[in-house]
């Protein structure tokens, strides 16, 4: 809901633009209300330095290779989502939909607090 | 009523394997008591992410857990007191294997018969399911 509210701004707008429709294939027909006014605005471009509205389509790994169960055990797949800084990488960088997202979420914070994963700093 | 559990927990390194074994040996039979079911792993001696304690590795060790509540209350309520025990966890598992058990029946439903006769009697139970399979065939 604050996304929605924030779409006449320049900037949080279009990040929350291109990662939803990609997203969540289901949700699209509600999302087309605050998305219609935009597209008319502008391809979105001229913002974010001449990217396009659609950028070339990630899919969520989890969802293509059917990986049901997001476990803090196994530190080599939760590595791949994880930034050198130990931060977790975001949703729009990854392409990971969002029931997945909050799984793994919580499986690398599960694995921080076992000492499988940094807190900050890279992973030795 | 038994739930499962998955508790992992950190051993400092320098210790010996009998007393290891003693120690799991002491929590197995703390959890068979009162009525539950255990099986342990040990994972070894592997490099911490950051230092625990004074120490930078330590022994993991797995405990998958089939019983009360009541049991891994116990069970953490010893690990705290343990000096050897520098790190645990607890994780609440029974929910998520229902959940994977409930996508592997309707998976395996699916499989079997042919589409349509599946397709239908799989809509009803788990439109979530549908939801997360369809992205891939999705068309922009």
């Amino acid at each position: 809901m604050a996304e929605e509210t924030k779409t006449p701004t320049a900037h949080a707008g279009s990040s929350g633009g291109e990662s939803r429709p990609e997203r969540s294939g289901g949700d699209r027909p509600e999302r087309s209300g605050p998305r219609g006014p935009r597209p008319g605005g502008g391809p979105g471009g001229p913002r974010e330095g001449g990217r396009k509205y659609f950028r070339r389509k990630k899919v969520c790994k989890f969802c293509v290779e059917k990986i049901e169960a997001v476990n803090y055990k196994d530190v080599r797949l939760l590595a791949q989502f994880v930034a050198e800084s130990g931060k977790i990488t975001p949703r729009r960088l990854t392409g990971v939909c969002m029931p997945h997202q909050r799984r793994l979420s919580r499986a690398i914070k599960q694995a921080r607090n076992i000492a499988l994963l940094p807190f900050a700093g890279r992973a030795q | 009523m038994n739930r499962n559990y998955e508790l992992m927990f950190i051993v400092r390194p320098d210790m010996v394997d009998e007393d290891l074994n003693k120690l799991i040996s002491t929590l197995e039979s703390s959890v068979t008591s009162a009525g539950g079911t255990t099986k342990t792993e040990v994972w070894g001696k592997r490099r911490l992410a950051y230092r625990v304690g004074r120490f930078n590795d330590g022994i993991f060790v797995l405990m998958l857990i089939d019983g009360v509540g009541a049991v891994v209350h116990e069970l953490e309520r010893r690990l705290r007191v343990t000096e050897p025990v520098i790190k645990f966890l607890t994780v609440r598992t029974d929910e998520e294997l229902k959940r994977l058990d409930k996508i592997k029946k309707i998976r395996d439903s699916k499989k079997k018969a042919s589409a349509a006769p599946a397709a239908a009697a799989s809509v009803t139970p788990a439109t979530a399911e549908a939801g997360t399979e369809t992205p891939a065939s999705a068309p922009v």
